[in-house]
């Protein structure tokens, strides 16, 4: 844990022993070697490539301090007057072309290798939502989405007055990770819902954008079982960087035991979303769901910002005819960061945000929304999604 | 003896005559001056002023990111403070830096009266204030700035409010004052030239800027369509970027950085020109490689067309095209080589001093070496992969425009502040700041690279404590950088209020038109084309 105190003195410790403070902690200097075969062959790339930079710049600057220390006029240095030679030219053109040569070699079978997405052996899509992920295991039939760990989210509003040291992973940790098998080449398809996200690995070293409309590739086969940890690296609005990934890469008897969890929690989802909610339950749930997908535009107290995101708290939407609320939830509104929550949240989530809304914040309309209602009006509602105009939606943006 | 002082004691003219040719009484004189000096004086000022405005942004940024947790402002005004930064700094310092350097040195060097064009001129100038006070007055309207990054890239980028239109409007009015400005430039080189003025003898600097000007006649435009696209895609349903209505929001970015890539040298070539004007003054000995400096700079010019696509590696390109854009950024690392070789080259058995203009000029080459070999990294796309969109790319970037582009325009002034003022700069003061600077920008931009390759990702408030000592360093490092430029404005100020008078020559090894005229510059120079011979000319 780093004190205060030895936090200002850092720069000091810096100016005076940059090696043995550069070398102290090596694993937050440099790239991961990572555990895959391609991370392995990107790490070497770029290790080679940098002992390169290194020769040069010492080449360049050896020659430029010596001359700097030796033709000075103070040591009465009297000026040659040489000022062209084509030799020279032509060769310190030729040989930086040759080191361009020898490692653009090794840069592009690598490139290669990198770009063969043949023979996989399972596909996940993955799927970027502002600011969620949402994993689809294409031949388990398996989705979940994957969002930033709830006690973070905490910690990091605005003045929350929480010691992010506490947490080893801070704002690299999530509710549900992706969990996949060891020594299986994985292919992983990437889109996203809104706006552009980057899908970073860097012990897979995949690193790939997703964009809405559009479906790119990639793939990895992990040698080590571990956590892995990663981040969006596309800046996709006010909570980039608050979209962490984990995956958990373990045996393939482990993955395929929770295959089995998974299918049983599906099961147990939909039973719920078919039973009759107390309003008290839906309450509490919507506040959670809430405060995971509302809050950081909406604000805390349902407040929102002013010309920015519209305010939850007394918003005509809200208080007004429940269908329109409902297609708004569902729809999202064009042009704006209110994205269609349709798509990512279940029944169950949907009615209880619905419901929480209409009755915090003062608003408390004393509505409440069934689980079951929903589902029969999400049914409904996607044969009449073109009733949406802008109209119906004042008020809200 | 100076060329000026005989123009005006040529028979031609009388009292009368030198009346009309000084500047007009007061304020109005700044307005409606169409004198190169004037201008490039208002572009200087303007520059300096945005300079602060952009560096305040930085420290709001730095601030935020000195350690772990949101302690100072929310998510979103942080998007706005870092797209706001770049647009400020780059279209709103260095570019007005540089046309401000152009101004004043260009007709000076070559040995003409003035720029070609000096109506265009004032308008030129007189479009940037307006459109940056649209610009920056949108981060007070309710909407707020525009916070998906200086790259607009869409869908994101149309999420933002009205005041978008605002930002569209303001990068319209930005791109004319450029092209303007760019075509008054070529205009003046190809047409003001005095007999015996040849190309292949007009001082590096010029040079520099006559490619870039191409340069940004060529982009320029590219630009405007895109964020038009961009505007009409946002408020009047079209979908050029949207994949719902058919379109595709990568053709963006490949339009972008079809303009960002060749903006990224007219950020750089100009400071070519500036230091390779410096660094044969101060080590008494002609540029090596003239020639080769010229081929050199159109090479990189031509070049920076055929790379866009690095920037766009992660975006899913074939293969076949991920191969191209790989060998053909590889290439750019050539002729720059070039460059960097010549000035250590010139330097060699010189009879070298080191006042200030000197140590920005080295501390240039130096540490943009190190950003140009940080870029030679960049482009090997495997690797590429993994740094892309980290702070490792941000230590990149700023190795080249900050101790690059910047240190270039601290160079220019030191150097040719002397025949702006007629007074010297505080020497003592000068070496002072180019040492505190130097020690502070990298205690700033260094550790990114650290970070960087360690897995933090670029554009977020907020980061895990394993980044958090190094983060801390840096933003020590951005108040020290930021807080000695209160020096820099100090040293300006001294020295146009006096100091030790300034030769006509100023510097001991210059060589050059510029320093045959009287310090400080008359407000009319070479009104009669100047002799040029082997004194006059550079190389």
């Amino acid at each position: 844990m780093t004190s205060g105190v030895y936090r200002w003195m850092l720069p000091i410790v810096f100016a005076l022993a940059l090696p043995s403070v550069a070398w102290a902690d090596w694993g937050a200097l440099n790239m991961p070697v990572g555990v895959t075969e391609i991370s392995g062959k990107v790490h070497a790339l770029h290790m080679r490539i940098f002992y390169w930079c290194c020769v040069i710049g010492a080449g360049v600057f050896a020659v430029m301090f010596y001359s700097m220390f030796k033709h000075r006029k103070s040591k009465g240095a009297v000026p040659a007057d040489f000022h062209e030679s084509t030799t020279v030219e032509v060769a310190w053109t030729i040989v930086p072309l040759v080191i361009l040569i020898v490692m653009a070699i090794p840069a592009a079978k690598v490139l290669i290798e990198m770009e063969d997405f043949s023979d996989s052996e399972m596909s996940i899509k993955v799927t970027g939502y502002q600011w969620r992920w949402q994993y689809e295991y294409l031949d388990e039939d398996i989705s979940f989405f994957s969002q930033l760990n709830p006690a973070h989210n905490v910690a990091r509003q605005l003045d929350s007055g929480v010691d992010t040291e506490q947490f080893e992973h801070y704002l690299k940790d999530v509710d549900n990770p992706l969990v996949v098998p060891v020594g299986t080449k994985i292919r992983f398809l990437h889109t996203a819902a809104d706006v552009i996200h980057s899908w970073w690995v860097p012990d897979f070293a995949v690193k790939k954008d997703s964009i809405p409309g559009f479906i790119n590739e990639n793939w990895a086969r992990i040698d080590t079982p571990g956590v892995y940890r990663g981040k969006c690296t596309e800046l996709c609005g006010r909570d980039h960087g608050f979209m962490p990934i984990v995956v958990h890469a373990v045996s393939q008897e482990e993955f395929d035991t929770w295959v089995g969890e998974q299918q049983t929690k599906t099961a147990a989802a939909d039973m719920d979303s078919i039973r009759q909610w107390s309003q008290q339950e839906l309450l509490a749930t919507g506040s959670q769901v809430y405060n995971a997908n509302c809050m950081s535009c909406h604000q805390k107290e349902g407040q929102g910002i002013p010309g920015m995101f519209p305010a939850i708290a007394g918003s005509d939407v809200v208080t007004g005819d429940i269908d329109a609320h409902v297609r708004t939830v569902i729809h999202g509104v064009a042009n704006s960061a209110m994205q269609p929550f349709g798509s990512r949240l279940s029944d169950v989530d949907l009615a209880a945000v619905i419901t929480y809304q209409r009755n915090a914040f003062g608003n408390g309309t004393g509505d409440t929304l069934q689980p079951s209602h929903m589902r029969s009006l999400r049914q409904g509602l996607s044969q009449t999604a073109l009733d949406v105009t802008p109209d119906n939606l004042k008020g809200v943006n | 003896m100076s060329y000026s002082d005989k123009a005006h004691d040529h028979p031609g003219h009388d009292e009368h005559d030198d009346h009309h040719h000084g500047p007009a009484p007061g304020l109005m004189r700044w307005v409606t001056t169409t004198n190169h000096k004037d201008i490039g004086t208002l572009y200087l000022w303007f520059s300096l002023i945005m300079f602060f405005i952009g560096g305040g942004m930085a420290l709001v940024i730095r601030a935020e990111l000195g350690s772990p947790g949101l302690q100072f402002v929310d998510p979103m005004f942080f998007n706005s403070m870092t797209t706001m930064h770049a647009i400020v700094m780059i279209f709103g310092v260095v570019m007005p830096a540089f046309v401000g350097l152009a101004n004043w040195m260009i007709p000076m060097m070559i040995g003409a009266p003035d720029m070609a064009l000096p109506r265009l001129n004032n308008w030129s100038f007189w479009i940037m204030p307006f459109a940056f006070t649209i610009m920056l007055s949108t981060l007070f309207m309710d909407s707020g700035g525009p916070a998906g990054g200086w790259t607009l890239y869409p869908p994101l980028v149309l999420q933002m409010g009205d005041s978008f239109a605002f930002v569209i409007f303001a990068i319209h009015f930005l791109g004319i004052s450029s092209v303007m400005g760019s075509i008054n430039i070529v205009a003046t080189i190809f047409n003001m030239r005095p007999p015996g003025m040849t190309m292949m003898k007009m001082p590096m600097f010029v040079w520099t800027w006559l490619i870039t000007a191409y340069l940004l006649i060529a982009t320029m435009p590219v630009f405007a369509g895109a964020v038009t696209m961009l505007l009409t895609d946002r408020f009047f349903g079209t979908s050029f970027f949207s994949a719902a209505g058919g379109g595709d929001p990568v053709m963006f970015q490949h339009i972008f950085w079809f303009f960002g890539h060749p903006e990224v040298y007219i950020l750089i070539l100009p400071a070519f020109g500036i230091v390779s004007s410096i660094i044969p003054t101060f080590a008494r000995k002609p540029l090596f490689g003239y020639d080769s400096m010229v081929y050199a700079t159109a090479s990189i010019a031509f070049l920076s067309f055929i790379v866009w696509a690095h920037h766009m590696f992660t975006t899913g390109m074939p293969l076949a095209g991920e191969l191209f854009f790989m060998f053909s950024t590889m290439m750019i690392s050539v002729p720059t080589g070039v460059k960097v070789f010549n000035w250590v080259a010139t330097m060699w058995r010189g009879s070298m001093s080191f006042e200030t203009p000197m140590l920005f000029a080295i501390g240039f080459v130096i540490m943009f070496t190190i950003g140009g070999l940080s870029g030679l990294m960049l482009a090997i796309t495997p690797a590429d992969i993994q740094y892309h969109d980290t702070y490792f790319v941000v230590a990149h970037f700023h190795y080249v425009l900050v101790p690059g582009a910047i240190y270039s325009l601290m160079a220019a002034t030191y150097y040719w502040i002397p025949k702006w003022t007629g007074n010297m700069y505080d020497e003592k003061l000068g070496k002072l700041h180019f040492w505190i600077s130097t020690i502070f920008v990298n205690v700033l931009f260094f550790p990114m690279h650290f970070v960087g390759l360690a897995g933090m990702p670029r554009r977020i408030p907020d980061y895990n404590n394993i980044f958090a000592d190094w983060n801390f360093i840096a933003t020590i490092g951005a108040f020290g950088f930021g807080f000695s430029q209160l020096l820099f404005v100090y040293i300006i100020l001294k020295c146009i209020k006096g100091g030790k008078e300034a030769t006509s020559e100023v510097w001991e090894g210059a060589r050059g038109l510029e320093w045959t005229v009287a310090s400080p510059a008359p407000y009319h120079t070479f009104e009669v084309a100047p002799p040029i011979d082997a004194n006059t000319i550079t190389r």
